[in-house]
């Protein structure tokens, strides 16, 4: 169990490195001439250079790269070229309220998805379960900032129940906070549970095809217990695996959900820093969207053989 | 009968969305404590019917008629799943066939005992983990207290199946239900598991109704028996009766073929057609095994029918070795020899994992005469699969040596190996795995001919005459694998290894998955295309009266190790080793067992 | 099959004879690969139809016709400039299926190939390594989401169609490999191939006879997924601005083009969003019939 723990850490940690080389490679090295990027291309070739010198631009890669990372390992993500201003507390403010819409936007949809999953599988044969199959199908179908929009129309721009856009922190006002905060969460959850009924319907029409609930059932349980008794842990792994994966995705795709209802996330921060050709920004950002979703996918790895015996002592 | 325990009464299951019945009209009864044999082939809706005397059928059939149960109100076919549910396991138990998938993976086996216990409230909770103690005792499970800790997958198939029966028993049913409960098993295992589920049901006084494709375990199990064929009962009766006068030709011919011992005058097992000379078991035209492996007395009476033996002289004509091509396997004696191998498996892994060889194969030694049939026996993990692997070039040995003819097998070049290949073929365990689905038949059989390089039209020739051999139309060779059944499905398998005309003949278990009236049909095309042909045959199984059949020479294998070695009636008749006489004990034999009904 | 059998009669046969499990609608046409094939082809005639005949010019603008109501002369209204929204809708499908066509195909070419070899590799006692290595390498490319990809593209070089495309298809990498990987393995280690070794067909041969066939409708889904998933994805990007650039006609960008109007025409915004929606389920419930249709389980008697 050590021996998997470790070893799962130690390609966490490996694959971290990876992703910051490509990173690095793709933003610092591809682009040639950041500074170039930063000032457009009417810039002299003096001012070019001089900002080159400021930043330290002119060093070869490696220890541009070296200097990046060791500065990220304290906490430092350097310099704007564009803005001038340290980049570190525009990630710390805009991470908070990024994962506080993301978090808040996957439990609801797990929320929502294992029951009405479990009991489109249930009712598997009757129009109760053919009807949430088809909404879920229809709701996958739907890109986020559409859900986005139609919440918009209905819910603030007719009925006015929630602001349509902004964002108030919690001190600055609780109620307004959590106002501002229903439909760009509603809109995220929602997609997200109509793809996640799906997989969690299937996880649970395969379990109860599974011996051991017919098992289950000659022992004396109903075809219902027997699911919550044996089969809803069994289904687990495959729902597991795929909210994982939406909460990564969820990370990178609230940016557009942040743009509709003006929420200053990392996505919104992330695609300013793109408009005004602010390379190390972006860098920056790419990078802890990728620290995060590389710790989700880890964390996902412990959890499997918690759930599942056989995978304790596989490792 | 004073008293009946269960009473099924017209019985017709049927598929939601198709007309044909799958179960049509069965009806039958128990007396309470009655040990009823419910004997049939697949798809001859046993099992069916023991589910819906559960009511677990599966959703997408239906069922009409009526099933009644002493202690049971009304019929289970009607009943809400909320009473089904209390009926089971109280009046009704049941064990499964697969004891890999039955039990949960995810849950300790002493808290699935403690469920049932639970479940019906017949026991006061604080004596629940001692009577969980005690039901595994009772199961002869070993170390009962660890077991109670252990998660299924810790156990083995035969623990899993004793764990299966303690839950089955716990709230000691009326009845009990046992689908094929050792079909999964080694035959040593399958021993103890069916004296134990005889000396539990005793012990509970439950009925029971016992399911199962093999006639021998019956006669030893079961008072009464009902034969089964194609969705109906077709023979019912005490176990004497049927078993040595049956009535209906279909349990005749399920009788003949299933007996490996007994063999028409030709000394080909009797099948379904040829069952009207059968003469029952332990019957007095015993034939002498070894009389097979002698030359053929020439003409006369004992001589094969016509059309078999016109065609024997037309295959041996054609596999004699086609002229000027030099024979590269023909010289040395014996053909294959093994020394020393021996074969560890790595579980691989990138990081942190540890590495835990596992010794498959252990110093084997064995050579194998041109022309002789060398049957090798052993329970699962015995290492025969692996050594056959090894035999084929399709596996290496970690150490040791094997010379097929005169190539060195673990050292050849590709050369060599293609050589070696042309010469040996092998056919696998399972007809449903062993040929690619989305091929056509003719494609699959000519495969070893294209990789030889040869032409278009002899490879069609080829193909159709070898298709001839095996008793397939060649009008079939343009249909796709799954319109075959299984048994069909391994004589294509059987024309594919031989349509290159090899010398050697390699079979993986080739009949372990068929039903027994095709098993017969098979083992004696395999024995009539291994005389025709002149092959000289390796053939691996976990059955030692399908090796005694076939082979004259026998090699026992267990846990990587060949522990005894010899002609097959040599060793069949004075075992030396405590393992082969378990293994010969173990194996059920009709004869035996109606001998010791009586 | 009922062919003469001298040996032993036929009917016997139990599997033969009798109807083994029953088997779900195996060879009808399922409704969701049947609405799922009517949607897609929609998609496809629209903008096939875009080439030869638009109601309007897409270019044309026209102020005396702004912002419309669906009138006879346009079905489905007019934007902020008086530009006729269904031409729109027509000349935006193409974007649509070209993002998509491209993206899978880069995905398609790459990852499948990528996944055979991970599989061959892992036959030999000397390759585990090279395989592992691969999945490796698939799963860090797994933790750059399509989106994030386009957005560093469309950073680092010119925001546009061509970026984007190769994001969402780079990005689609590990979904072929990984699907192509497991189900070489499953073909691999199947008995049917050790026959064909001991048969002496080359790796080569094993590969074109038996791996693609037997593999190709597990990726010709993953194929159906990941166009659903570019469509989704070049939308959100046009919407960000970050995709295809003006005056070329696309859906996402109109969304967001509409989205100053949502008070007074909320249209503008339905219509896009309709057409987005229709492309993706249609993809996603041709991947789901599809599945059914070759699904492994549906093969086995």
């Amino acid at each position: 169990m050590l021996a998997y723990i470790l070893g799962r850490f130690v390609q966490f940690l490996l694959s971290l490195f990876v992703a910051s080389v490509i990173v690095f490679a793709l933003m610092s090295v591809l682009p040639g001439n950041a500074a170039q990027v930063a000032l457009g291309t009417n810039a002299t070739p003096e001012a070019v250079a001089a900002l080159e010198a400021r930043y330290g631009l002119d060093e070869p890669p490696i220890v541009r790269y070296l200097d990046w990372v060791g500065g990220m390992v304290q906490g430092d993500f350097g310099t704007s070229y564009v803005t001038g201003t340290q980049i570190t507390p525009v990630i710390v403010d805009s991470v908070q309220v990024t994962a506080i819409i993301v978090v808040t936007a996957i439990v609801l949809a797990v929320a929502i998805a294992v029951p009405l999953g479990t009991f489109a599988a249930l009712e598997q044969r009757n129009w109760v379960g053919a009807t949430i199959s088809a909404l879920s199908q229809i709701g996958i179908a739907i890109p986020n900032f559409l859900a986005a929009i139609l919440l918009v129309m209905v819910f603030s721009l007719t009925l006015g129940w929630f602001p349509s856009q902004g964002w108030t922190a919690p001190i600055e006002g609780f109620g307004d906070f959590l106002a501002g905060l229903v439909l760009p969460v509603v809109a995220l959850a929602l997609v997200q549970a109509a793809i996640l009924t799906r997989y969690v319907r299937s996880a649970v029409l395969d379990v109860m095809r599974e011996d051991f609930i017919r098992t289950a059932r000659a022992k004396g349980l109903t075809r219902t217990r027997a699911l919550f008794a044996h089969g809803l842990r069994n289904a687990a792994i495959p729902v597991i695996t795929v909210a994982g994966v939406q909460l990564a995705t969820l990370l990178v795709g609230a940016v557009v959900i942040e743009q509709i209802f003006v929420l200053p996330g990392i996505g919104s921060e992330l695609v300013r820093a793109v408009a005004n050709r602010d390379l190390l920004t972006v860098q920056g950002i790419v990078m802890v969207l990728i620290v995060l979703v590389l710790i989700i996918n880890f964390i996902v790895d412990l959890l499997y053989p918690v759930v599942d015996p056989r995978l304790r002592n596989a490792a | 009968m004073a008293e009946t325990l269960l009473d099924v009464a017209g019985l017709t299951i049927t598929p939601a969305d198709s007309g044909a019945p799958v179960v049509d009209g069965v009806s039958l009864t128990m007396a309470p404590g009655e040990r009823v044999g419910l004997i049939g082939e697949s798809g001859s809706g046993k099992s069916l019917t023991a589910l819906s005397i559960m009511g677990l059928l599966p959703e997408e059939l239906s069922a009409a008629g009526s099933v009644t149960l002493a202690g049971f109100d009304g019929n289970v076919l009607e009943a809400s799943e909320r009473r089904l549910a209390r009926m089971r396991s109280d009046l009704v138990s049941m064990v499964f066939q697969e004891p890999m998938s039955a039990l949960n993976p995810l849950m300790r086996v002493g808290d699935q005992i403690a469920e049932v216990l639970r479940l019906h409230g017949g026991v006061p909770r604080a004596e629940i983990p001692a009577r969980v103690r005690d039901l595994l005792v009772s199961v002869h499970m070993p170390d009962p207290d660890g077991a109670r800790f252990a998660y299924p997958h810790q156990l083995s198939g035969g623990q899993r199946q004793r764990v299966m029966l303690a839950i089955a028993l716990a709230n000691s049913p009326r009845l009990l239900i046992c689908d094929e409960p050792t079909t999964a098993l080694d035959v040593t295992v399958q021993k103890h598991m069916l004296d134990l589920i005889s000396e539990r049901v005793d012990a509970v006084g439950a009925g029971l109704l016992f399911i199962t494709h093999d006639l021998a375990v019956v006669a030893g199990l079961c008072d009464r028996v009902i034969v089964m064929h194609g969705g109906r009962i077709v023979e019912t009766g005490s176990v004497a009766e049927v078993f040595t006068d049956p009535q209906h030709a279909y349990t005749r011919g399920l009788l003949a073929s299933s007996d490996l011992e007994a063999t028409d005058e030709n000394g080909r097992l009797f099948t379904l057609r040829t069952a009207g000379e059968y003469a029952g078991p332990g019957g007095t035209e015993r034939s002498d095994p070894l009389s097979r492996f002698a030359p053929p007395p020439p003409g006369g009476a004992t001589d094969r029918p016509v059309t078999a033996s016109a065609r024997a002289v037309v295959r041996r004509a054609q596999s004699a070795p086609e002229g000027g091509d030099p024979d590269p396997l023909s010289d040395p004696d014996p053909l294959i020899e093994v020394a020393g191998v021996s074969k560890l498996y790595r579980s691989g892994g990138l990081l942190f994992r540890r590495r835990r060889p596992v010794q498959a194969l252990e110093s084997i030694d064995l050579s194998v005469a041109r022309g002789q049939r060398l049957g090798i026996v052993g329970e699962s993990g015995s290492g025969k699969s692996t050594l056959l692997s090894i035999l084929a070039g399709l596996d290496t040995p970690t150490t040791g040596h094997v010379r097929v003819g005169d190539i060195t097998v673990e050292s050849a070049s590709a050369a060599d190996l293609k050589t070696l290949r042309e010469h040996l073929q092998i056919v696998f365990q399972d007809p449903f795995a062993s040929l690619d689905p989305r091929m056509r038949i003719a494609d699959i059989v000519a495969e070893p001919l294209i990789a030889k390089g040869i032409g278009r039209e002899e490879r069609e020739a080829r193909v159709e005459e070898m298709l001839r051999a095996v008793d397939l139309e060649p009008a079939t060779m343009r249909r796709y694998p799954h319109q075959f059944s299984g048994g069909q499905r391994q004589r294509i398998s059987i024309a594919r290894a031989l349509v290159s005309r090899p010398q050697i003949l390699v079979a993986d278990e080739p009949v372990s998955a068929l039903d027994v009236s095709v098993r017969a049909q098979v083992l004696n095309l395999l024995s009539d295309l291994v005389d025709d042909y002149a092959l000289t045959l390796v053939f691996v199984s976990h059955d030692l009266g399908v090796v005694r059949h076939l082979c004259s020479d026998v090699v026992v294998m267990k846990d990587g190790r060949i522990v005894e070695a010899g002609t097959t009636e040599g060793v069949y008749a004075h075992p030396r080793e405590e393992y082969t006489r378990s293994l010969i004990a173990a194996t059920p034999n009709l004869a035996e067992a109606l001998a010791g009904a009586r | 099959m009922s062919e003469p059998n001298p040996r032993d009669t036929v009917a016997t046969d139990p599997a033969a004879a009798a109807p083994a499990v029953p088997e779900r609608r195996r060879r009808r046409l399922g409704a969701p690969l049947l609405i799922g094939g009517v949607l897609v082809a929609l998609i496809v005639v629209l903008a096939l139809v875009s080439f030869v005949w638009t109601p309007y010019d897409p270019g044309a603008v026209d102020p005396a016709a702004r912002l419309e109501s669906a009138s006879p002369a346009h079905p489905f209204g007019t934007d902020r400039f008086g530009r006729d929204t269904l031409t729109w809708i027509m000349d935006g499908a193409r974007i649509t299926l070209l993002v998509g066509v491209v993206a899978v195909g880069i995905a398609l070419l790459i990852g499948t190939p990528i996944g055979i070899l991970a599989a061959v590799f892992a036959q030999y006692p000397w390759g585990g390594w090279i395989g592992a290595a691969i999945m490796r390498a698939n799963d860090i490319l797994l933790a750059f989401p399509a989106l994030l990809l386009a957005i560093i593209f469309a950073a680092v070089y010119q925001p546009g169609t061509g970026p984007a495309m190769a994001a969402v298809g780079i990005a689609s990498i590990p979904g072929f490999a990984r699907v192509a990987r497991s189900g070489t393995l499953q073909v691999l280690g199947s008995d049917y191939v050790r026959a064909a070794r001991a048969a002496n067909r080359s790796p080569g041969a094993i590969a074109v006879v038996h791996v693609l066939p037997n593999i190709a409708g597990m990726v010709i889904v993953q194929a159906s997924v990941t166009f659903a998933i570019a469509v989704l994805a070049e939308a959100g990007l046009s919407f960000l601005g970050l995709g295809t650039q003006a005056p070329v006609p696309s859906w996402g960008r109109m969304l967001q083009e509409s989205q100053q109007f949502l008070t007074t025409h909320p249209e503008l915004a339905l219509w896009p969003g309709l057409f987005i929606a229709l492309a993706v389920l249609g993809f996603n419930l041709l991947g789901d019939g599809l599945r059914d249709r070759f699904d492994p389980k549906m093969e086995v008697r």
